[in-house]
């Protein structure tokens, strides 16, 4: 083969390819951050499908909001990508995130507990890129250690037990038994509920430690019946995060008393048995992808890129800084499948959001319930208004 | 004999001009009413509004549409992934067709021929021959398609996705989509100019009316709601429907409980009608004195004067009503 043949060839190959691209469309990219080992997802949890557990990893929440996206991608000429990235720890996380960043990804959803979320976002401040946290509800990222770049799509604890409460105030159950565990997160759900019984008028008539045991030296703190007893209540709030001893209390109380909290009733983001404002249809796309049923880190997770995808088409993909003051602006509408228009909190880039009160298999009431008013929005009854606020970005 | 022919083109002018309606012949003056949680059809007389019959038909009823020739009443039974065919001089299901999951709204071809169909779980359009009884076609959309309206001409047919928050605008000849148009949040039924030369979609969420150019399928305008003492949070428009002659538009608002009636040239407000909880089906009548806005939420139907935007009754009808079709 001569020179000018293969020169001729290889020009031809060339514009083959040049025509059977589409007109280099440009690509917004997503990452998605998740930890090599995660315990939250740990199949031996997720196997007895504790009220207040994940039934596992959120990543297929992202993929259907991906595929969503696609009629809107080819209406503006754009394509979305979804990258998923594991790492050991926060360290290689990190590594990981600036190597993208570097490469042009700018919206990265991080499914990681809370420590591994403060320590990215206070690594990554000042950087050109924005961090959605879809599975802490840890209150503190919202607080003391809220970053500009950091939202959070998840409800956090305060949401939680404010709601909570305010469906314990509408039965009129105002005294409350709490139960605490040993563990550093169950204090956060204690204390979480504690804030809200006192913001709402709700009575905590005693408040006791359990501890997963059979030892006869602790049967005071393991034993429901012993834990039960004593003064009168309407209900029992059971804060454990880890759910197993949660799992075992209801039925087994002293009186016959409803169990809420990590157990019985409990208040989430988003609950397959969810039925209104188009929620069956998103819950089956959802069951189709991850071949289980959906739980709340799935909806954070799949409203996060709804969040970006929306601002990318309502500001015609506009430069990074405009998308978002867009994205955390008033002028925002995502759509939860709950009912309401969604949008970031200014103070610390919290998603307003209404939250669900379920059972096993029922939603029993959407919060904020009927009669309890903001003058400024509904939803921002639930977790820290402006003035709870202690972000300083 | 010019006579004759001279009067065939107006029928056959004013059929064509007609952008949704296909009723010839006058009818039985019926309101048949679909009622999603009663798996049935309530029949009200279209005077005394009494009860005449329910009629039972497949699960979760919702959208309804009468036949070219006004005989049958089409009535799609989501849950039973079916579509019934309601023999009006009967008042009974005569015949179903097997459409798939979860059918949602439908459109007819001018000849009543085929039906347009929209599958709200699995982000399709099905295209059905009536006569067959069963899918030809099916043409791929954005997800959670709703509100699916066909141009008078029968080429263009028109899809809202709920999700994608965009009008798929298709071409009946190659069911091949041939515009996406991004329009406001949660986008939901349509309504059209005389000409078609104006497409209105309600955006729930977004709490809008936008109006597509529909020759250049463009945004051409925005209708906004704020009736008194309600949050933007809960005007939540949905049903939609305009005059023949193309001047007023009524638009349902979901949970403001209330209805709009829009001035179209200008594309203001004129008024804002309480009505039952969670308005959205809306009728006019064939003589458009009387329009019909079925309220999923307080199980009745609000019947108003159009000539003095008053409600003049409410009827109870079946549990969650979703379409009111009259029969006139």
């Amino acid at each position: 083969m001569t020179l000018s043949s293969l020169l001729r060839q290889t020009l031809a190959i060339f514009a083959i390819l040049l025509f059977s691209l589409p007109a280099a469309a440009e690509t917004i990219r997503f990452a998605f951050l998740e930890l090599d080992k995660d315990v939250r997802y740990d199949e031996k949890r997720s196997f007895h499908r504790n009220l207040s557990q994940p039934f596992g990893q959120p990543f297929a929440g992202a993929e259907v909001a991906m595929r969503e996206s696609r009629f809107v991608g080819q209406a503006l000429k754009l394509e979305f990508a979804l990258e998923r990235v594991k790492g050991a720890d926060a360290a290689a996380l990190l590594a990981q995130v600036n190597r993208l960043q570097a490469a042009g990804v700018r919206y990265f959803l991080v499914d990681a507990p809370a420590e591994v979320v403060a320590e990215l976002a206070k690594a990554t401040r000042g950087k050109e890129m924005l961090l959605f946290n879809v599975s802490a509800a840890d209150d503190v990222l919202r607080q003391e250690q809220c970053q500009p770049h950091l939202f959070h799509t998840l409800p956090n604890h305060a949401m939680q037990t404010d709601a909570m409460a305010q469906y314990l105030v509408s039965r009129k159950w105002r005294s409350v038994l709490l139960l605490e565990g040993p563990l550093a997160a169950d204090k956060l759900l204690g204390a979480a509920f504690e804030a809200s019984a006192k913001r709402f008028g709700l009575k905590v008539v005693d408040k006791r430690s359990f501890v997963l045991s059979n030892d006869p030296r602790q049967r005071d703190q393991g034993n429901a019946l012993l834990l039960t007893g004593g003064a009168d209540h309407d209900v029992v709030f059971v804060a454990d995060s880890d759910g197993e001893f949660a799992r075992n209390l209801p039925y087994r109380t002293v009186r016959p008393r409803p169990v809420v909290g990590s157990e019985g009733l409990v208040a989430e983001a988003w609950h397959w048995a969810w039925e209104r404002h188009g929620a069956p249809q998103l819950s089956s796309r959802m069951q189709k992808q991850a071949e289980r049923q959906p739980s709340s880190p799935d909806w954070a997770a799949w409203i996060a890129i709804k969040a970006v995808v929306e601002a990318v088409v309502r500001t015609d993909n506009a430069p990074f800084a405009k998308l978002v003051s867009y994205i955390s602006g008033d002028e925002i509408t995502i759509d939860g499948f709950k009912g309401n228009r969604l949008g970031f909190r200014a103070w610390d880039r919290q998603l307003r959001q209404p939250i669900l009160l379920a059972t096993h298999n029922a939603v029993i009431e959407r919060a904020p319930i009927q009669g309890f008013l903001h003058q400024q929005n509904n939803m921002d009854t639930l977790g820290f208004d402006q003035r709870d606020s202690r972000c300083k970005p | 004999m010019r006579l004759k022919s001279l009067s065939a083109a107006l029928v056959a002018g004013v059929l064509l001009s007609l952008p949704m309606s296909n009723v010839l012949a006058k009818g039985t003056g019926q309101i048949f009413v679909s009622s999603e949680n009663d798996n049935a059809v309530t029949v009200l007389d279209g005077k005394t509004y009494a009860v005449v019959k329910t009629i039972p038909t497949g699960e979760r009823p919702r959208d309804m549409k009468l036949s070219a020739n006004g005989e049958k009443l089409f009535v799609i039974a989501s849950n039973s992934e079916r579509v019934d065919v309601i023999d009006i001089a009967k008042l009974e299901v005569e015949r179903s067709i097997e459409v798939g999951e979860d059918p949602e709204m439908f459109a007819f071809s001018p000849d009543s021929k085929r039906f347009y169909v929209s599958m709200e779980e699995d982000a399709k359009v099905s295209v059905v021959d009536v006569a067959a009884g069963k899918v030809v076609a099916e043409i791929e959309v954005g997800e959670e398609p709703e509100g699916v309206m066909m141009s008078p001409d029968g080429k263009r047919l028109y899809v809202t996705s709920e999700v994608a928050n965009m009008v798929h605008v298709i071409d009946t000849a190659t069911n091949k989509i041939t515009a996406n148009i991004v329009v406001g949040n949660r986008p939901r039924r349509f309504a059209a100019t005389p000409d078609s030369s104006e497409i209105w979609v309600t955006n729930e969420l977004g709490g809008s009316v936008t109006i597509i150019d529909a020759t250049k399928n463009e945004i051409k305008g925005t209708v906004s709601f704020a009736p008194k003492g309600f949050r933007a949070d809960d005007v939540t428009p949905v049903g939609i429907t305009m005059t023949r002659d193309g001047k007023t538009a009524y638009v349902t608002l979901g949970r403001a409980n209330h209805f709009a009636v829009v001035d179209v040239a200008s594309r203001t407000v004129k008024d804002y009608v309480l009505v039952g909880q969670r308005a959205w089906g809306v009728t006019l009548s064939r003589d458009e004195s009387r329009l019909f806005v079925v309220n999923g939420l307080s199980d009745d139907m609000s019947i108003v004067d159009t000539k003095t935007n008053k409600v003049l009754r409410s009827v109870p009808v079946g549990r969650v009503p979703h379409t009111a079709v009259i029969d006139d």
